[in-house]
């Protein structure tokens, strides 16, 4: 696995002993709040409702099981003893105290992690696609150019105030679950004429208050040309993002006022004042990263006995249906930990539970982990003997909830539990939802559903692209969710159509539990999923189903 | 005729642990709702706001929040508020975990 340079180490212990400072003048009164808040941000550092909240990046969602422990012990030791994966594949502790969190810095620092980039007008922790070098329909490892789009974009002297934050998400497959297309930049890997691979670069997409699909600005870029080409990205939204208005700032907004042919014209012409200057230096460093990131040597052996297992066992079965993934070795599996057990907060895990992880990665696992946008923890490569013994384990500390892909596997934004900006509350309508379908035994024969939640517009539950959407709303003093239907977030990515008025607290799990009704009853045969029955019906049985009751009730 | 003033409390979160405090009348900061001052007067409303807000070595970001007048003292009226005065509600951590202390 990749390890910090010299350089990095360096650069974090310098960042935390800055801040360490800057937290003791804050204490002792030489700072303001004012000319605080901008130093804690830069370092991930966040005042929620109810205390602080300290956000660490996972760059591209890759952890090895030493990472995962520290996170632990940090959790147990500074915070409640658990910690929160979001929809970034960060993690976020929600009860550090403020004299603490240089202590935890240097805990991260240890372990070669931090929160630097977190927040600001910066480029943002990289995403990845969450299988990356495993998938078997994966092109090639996209996370050697997440790694150098990290190197260089960290304290990079010309983006560190951009009009707005930047988010750049990478994958290596056609099917793409990464949701590059809701990314200010998405990267696509794809292969030329030649069969060479590249990337297809999308821009300008984003969801928040304004959900847009980002635009295709170049088909096929050479893996050496991307870094000026990003480069040549950022350097025209540098100039030309409206820093005038916040909500019009993010580059989302002037591909769009811009329009798709001129902002592709702007990107070019930077693009070919930068690339001669730039040379081919980066050549050597990628290939350095791609080495590091070279797959482990797998391991031959026999796969009978779990073929055997699986017959032989039924909760076995089900879980090896909805959790495992194709994985590029014919005898390797990919298996998705579920964080979603029903009635559980998405995305948290307990200390022990990290701890039970990282153990599996070392053992089973050829220490690798990855943390998924849909909030939960991949092992990438478990051979397939040995899914039995993982299965047990996850058993044993809860983490063996068989709902990958299905109604319970909710994303679920902190919404007004944790979040300072939001409208309304979204993890205990997610947990409600879970139960619910839980104790109506429904969720299997529903077949794949993605329910997103946000609580509030700016949509880091990322309901828009969910097929399900639910947005939390203030009316006028009063929790009230909104629903979207149809969105996507892969390859075909379309943001989700409003159905009409929203419903209250109490309202939104039947008005789930009516809609999902009425796609059993029309779907055209089980194996119709809910978004296909969608693009072929439209919203009116949906509406009808969602909306139908309270006419009659008008009507009475 | 002018909308009657509708009362309000200081709040603001605690600089060390970020906990949610209410300015009281004797100028404390509680980490009870109902030990606010409950303000029903704009100008005085201001008043206090400045005086909260020049505590920058004691707490952070003091804003005026709605409440209204209740047995035991002043109540939040809307729902974030109210949220503040207990914690999340996935886990009984936050305040409603002290108050069962
Ligand atoms: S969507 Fe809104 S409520 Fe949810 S985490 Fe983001 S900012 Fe907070």
């Amino acid at each position: 696995m990749y390890s910090y340079t010299d350089f990095d180490e360096a650069f974090v212990r310098s960042r935390v002993a800055q801040f360490s400072q800057q937290v003791e003048r804050r204490i002792d009164g030489s700072l303001t709040e004012d000319e605080f808040k901008p130093l804690r941000l830069m370092n991930g550092l966040y005042l929620q409702l109810h205390a602080y909240m300290l956000r660490v990046a996972i760059p591209y969602g890759t952890i090895n099981p030493h990472q995962m422990r520290q996170l632990a012990m940090i959790a147990e030791t500074w915070d409640r003893g658990y910690g929160h994966f979001t929809t970034r594949q960060n993690i976020q502790f929600n009860w550090p105290k403020l004299p603490d969190v240089p202590a935890i810095l240097s805990a991260l620092a240890d372990v070669e992690m931090h929160a630097i980039q977190t927040s600001g007008n910066c480029v943002r922790n990289v995403t990845a696609d969450h299988f990356a070098g495993a998938a078997a329909d994966e092109i090639e490892d996209p996370r050697p150019i997440a790694e150098l789009l990290r190197q260089w974009s960290t304290d990079h002297p010309e983006f560190q105030f951009l009009p707005r934050k930047f988010k750049i998400a990478v994958t290596g497959s056609p099917n793409d679950r990464a949701v590059t297309k809701a990314h200010d930049i998405g990267l696509r890997m794809v292969r030329n004429g030649a069969g060479e691979p590249g990337f297809e670069v999308i821009v300008g997409g984003g969801l928040g208050r304004t959900p847009m699909i980002g635009r295709v600005v170049r088909e096929f870029l050479p893996k050496a040309e991307l870094l000026p080409y990003v480069e040549a990205i950022l350097s025209v939204y540098n100039q030309l993002g409206r820093r005038d208005n916040k909500y019009k700032a993010r580059i989302k907004i002037l591909v769009h006022e811009t329009g798709l042919d001129e902002i592709t014209a702007l990107i070019e012409q930077r693009f070919a004042e930068i690339l001669p200057v730039w040379g081919g230096q980066n050549d050597a460093l990628l290939a350095q990263i791609e080495a590091a990131f070279a797959p482990p040597a797998f391991r031959e052996a026999a796969t009978d006995g779990y073929d055997a297992f699986y017959n032989a066992d039924p909760v076995f079965r089900s879980w090896a249906d909805t959790n495992l993934a194709a994985h590029r070795h014919p005898d390797y599996a990919i298996v998705t930990i579920s964080l979603k057990a029903h009635g559980a907060t998405p995305g948290d895990a307990t200390a022990d539970q990290m701890r039970t992880m990282a153990d599996l990665a070392e053992r089973y696992g050829h220490s690798e982990l990855r943390i998924s946008h849909e909030q939960n923890v991949i092992l990438p490569h478990v051979h397939k003997s040995d899914l039995p013994a993982v299965h047990a384990t996850l058993a044993q500390a809860g983490l063996a909830t068989a709902n990958v892909g299905l109604i319970s596997d909710i994303i679920a934004c902190p919404g007004m539990d944790y979040c300072a900006l939001a409208t309304a509350r979204s993890i205990p309508v997610a947990q409600q939802i879970a139960t619910r379908f839980d104790e109506l035994k429904l969720e299997h024969e529903i077949g794949p559903l993605k329910i997103k939640i946000s609580g509030c517009i700016n949509a880091c539950g990322h309901h828009h692209v969910g097929h399900i959407g639910i947005l939390g709303l203030d009316r006028a003093g009063v929790e009230n969710y909104q629903i979207t239907l149809g969105g996507d977030g892969t390859e075909t990515a379309v943001v989700g159509e409003k159905t009409g008025p929203g419903f209250a607290y109490d309202e939104i799990v039947p008005a789930i539990e009516r809609l999902i009704g009425a796609y059993l009853k029309v779907r055209a045969e089980p194996e119709e999923t809910f978004l296909e029955t969608y693009r072929r019906l439209g919203l009116a049985p949906f509406k009808a189903a969602l909306y139908e009751a309270e006419g009659q009730q008008d009507a009475a | 005729m002018s909308r009657p003033y509708i009362p309000k409390v200081v709040t603001a979160n605690a600089l060390l642990e970020g906990d949610v405090v209410y300015l009281t009348a004797d100028d404390r900061w509680s980490r009870q709702h109902h030990e606010a001052e409950l303000i029903e007067d704009e100008a005085h409303a201001q008043m206090r706001l400045l005086h909260a807000a020049a505590q920058k070595s004691v707490i952070v970001g003091a804003y005026l929040a709605d409440a209204k007048r209740g047995p035991d003292g002043p109540e939040p009226t809307h729902f974030r508020e109210e949220f503040r005065t207990r914690g999340p509600s996935n886990y009984f951590h936050g305040k409603q975990e002290e108050a069962a202390q």
